[in-house]
């Protein structure tokens, strides 16, 4: 989500997104001792939409009339340096949060499911609701719609486009908090400082949405998720699917791209050759 | 999407093509050339008689990536396909060149024990079938969305290459000598000394990776200028306007990428030679995107900007690892806090990236670029 929306506004790829995402993770377990749970995840996604928006009006605003392989070499510049400095300050440690819901589980239907994974999808279905909900109903949806579909126009129309910009960056930040968040929760273990690639595994589920469709990305999340829980299910079953579960989604997602080349629900370009 | 125009006029500011040259004009910049090139074939052979290790580590290591980078560079600067899979092409090149050549005692994992030479070359094959059998998608996706399909290959190889076992999983497989007849690039133990260093494994490899560098150079620029790259450019630029006078979009997509497959093919040989031995790890996302680094570095439009996008991006780090124990705030190694070398090497790189490019691409006086795109305006769908 995060992706899809400064994509849309930016036309940016962030591959800085990943450390964000540890960057969110690091700060709340910092503050949490002092403020508590709560308040540890509102300072820790509003710090990480800063250093997002600052990232943005810093070094990515400077360009915005680059090509987007600049912009997008600049924020590996970004995730090198800042993923530098999470290691550092993790080191081997295991980033974990002492989440309301602990470990605690819930039998729904014969299945066993952590609380922790009902509170993410409950979460993810708000914020989903909400951003669309913003974009239909709300004047700042309006203007952010008319950016992504052309910039130029909705320029000379009035819509401030460094304001859409920014704000794109701002909830782009703090959704990779988020997503940091209920990666760190049970029943993982926590966030190692190593794994800001995990944030890459967005990407399919994105991508096969289509990247302009923020309801895509629900529904490209979905797919992504059922086709890795089946590999992982039946590779009781078949040995030569073990280790490939990563690798999964990357190949569900090219088979799309083969039929549909924007995606499910991607904007259909004006003319094809 | 303001300042349409700014840039475009500057657009045409090249010296060579400024009007007919006078006779005087023509005759010095011929004479430049051959003092450049006398320069180049005098270090080319001194060099690695007098470079420190080190040093002839990290040009090797630059040479290999050089070469792939020229080949990424073809692929995004003249037909304009954005490929984040360069690592997995250079892999498979690598990987076939240790899996094709003959076995090496302790290898543990048996091969196909071809003579290195044809491995070699099989290796580049292989990278480029690999390329052909992309090269669909490659020719079907624009931009970001190729961009992020190539992603796939990348972790899709990884996977592989960690899971199959006779690949050797995760501690890799260790490649075999490049020899010809009975001169072998790994050997350190001949009495043959020039101006009293050994001529050994790094100096004999040295002279294969620039060789191999050089051909490639010449080879990726002819092609940019032939028929076959203007047809590529005209597909970069306006592929509707390509289309409508005959070039086919679709076939010379698949080219440009099956041509940097291969570049990266050889590219992989280079370094499974300079390696030694080869895991997974060192062709993994990272690698991909510190090549798109390299060439978005040095110019998209320029092969000499690739080649020295690849001398910074994989020198700088080494260099920085290197000598960061004598700056300021920096850790000695087994001291407790501050920063260690490795941190404040990835500081500076990620730091240092980000302000090349806002220098040169940002509203700040510009540094290298003289010939800027135009800005493109209608062609977006």
């Amino acid at each position: 989500m995060g992706f899809v929306l400064i994509y849309r506004s930016t036309n940016v790829i962030s591959f800085a997104q990943g450390s964000m995402l540890v960057l969110g993770v690091y700060v709340m377990t910092q503050v949490q001792a002092a403020v508590g749970f709560t308040g540890a995840v509102v300072i820790g996604l509003a710090c990480t939409a800063a250093a997002a928006g600052l990232l943005h009006l810093l070094f990515l605003y400077p360009v915005r009339f680059a090509a987007p392989d600049v912009t997008a070499t600049i924020t590996i510049g970004a995730n090198v340096a800042l993923a530098a400095a999470m290691t550092q300050k993790i080191g081997a440690n295991v980033l974990s949060l002492n989440a309301p819901w602990g470990s605690d589980t819930v039998t729904l239907g014969g299945a066993r499911i952590a609380v922790s994974r009902l509170c993410a999808l409950g979460v993810a279905a708000v914020i989903i609701l909400a951003v669309a909900a913003a974009n239909r109903y709300t004047m700042a949806g309006l203007v952010s719609r008319a950016v992504a579909e052309d910039q130029e126009t909705a320029s000379l129309m009035g819509a401030r486009i460094p304001r859409v910009a920014l704000t794109a960056w701002l909830l782009g930040g703090a959704m990779a908090a988020l997503a940091g968040l209920f990666i760190t929760a049970y029943p993982n273990v926590g966030l190692a400082g190593n794994t800001s690639d995990i944030a890459l595994l967005a990407f399919p589920a994105v991508v096969i949405g289509g990247l302009d469709s923020i309801g895509g990305a629900v529904i490209g999340g979905l797919v992504v998720g059922m086709v890795q829980t089946l590999v992982v299910d039946y590779q009781q079953q078949a040995h030569f699917l073990a280790g490939y579960d990563t690798a999964v989604p990357w190949l569900a997602m090219l088979v799309v791209l083969l039929i549909k080349p924007t995606g499910l629900f991607g904007k259909k370009p004006l003319y094809r050759i | 999407m303001i300042n349409i125009n700014t840039q475009a006029s500057a657009g045409t500011a090249d010296p060579a093509s400024a009007g007919p040259e006078t006779e005087p004009q023509a005759s010095r910049r011929l004479a430049w050339r051959v003092i450049l090139w006398v320069v180049l074939a005098v270090v080319y052979l001194l060099a690695p008689f007098v470079l420190s290790a080190f040093w002839l580590q990290l040009l090797l290591l630059s040479g290999a990536s050089a070469v792939a980078a020229l080949g990424l560079r073809f692929l995004i600067g003249v037909s304009g396909q954005l490929s984040l899979a360069h690592a997995f092409f250079v892999g498979v090149g690598a990987y076939a060149y240790a899996k094709l050549g003959p076995s090496v005692p302790g290898g543990g994992t048996g091969s196909v024990g071809l003579p290195s030479a044809v491995a070699a070359l099989g290796a580049i094959v292989f990278a480029g079938l690999a390329g052909l059998i992309f090269s669909p998608v490659a020719a079907r996706l624009r931009g970001i969305y190729l961009g992020l399909a190539s992603l796939s290959l990348v972790v899709i190889g990884t996977a592989l290459l960690t899971n199959v076992s006779s690949l050797g999983g995760v501690y890799g497989i260790r490649a075999s000598a490049l020899t010809f007849g009975s001169f072998s690039f790994w050997d350190d133990d001949p009495a043959t000394a020039v101006l009293g260093t050994p001529f050994g494994t790094m100096q004999r490899l040295w002279f294969l990776v620039m060789l191999v560098l050089l051909g490639v150079f010449v080879v990726m620029r002819r092609l940019e200028r032939s028929r076959t790259g203007r047809a590529l450019k005209s597909v970069r630029d306006a592929p509707a306007l390509a289309a409508s006078v005959g070039v086919h979009v679709q076939s010379y997509r698949s080219l440009a990428f099956v041509v940097s497959s291969l570049a990266a093919g050889i590219a992989g040989v280079l370094l499974a030679l300079v390696y030694q031995n080869i895991v997974p790890d060192d062709f993994g996302l990272e690698l991909s995107v510190l090549y798109l680094a390299m060439v978005v570095l040095g110019g998209t439009r320029s092969a000499v900007g690739a080649m020295l996008g690849a001398l910074a991006v994989t020198g700088l780090p080494l260099v920085l690892t290197q000598y960061a124990s004598d700056l300021p705030f920096v850790a000695q190694p087994g001291q407790v806090g501050g920063l260690d070398p490795g941190t404040v090497s990835q500081y500076v790189f990620g730091l240092l990236l980000i302000a090349v490019l806002l220098a040169r691409f940002g509203r700040l006086p510009v540094l290298l670029s003289r010939v800027r795109p135009a800005r493109r305006v209608a062609a977006r769908g």
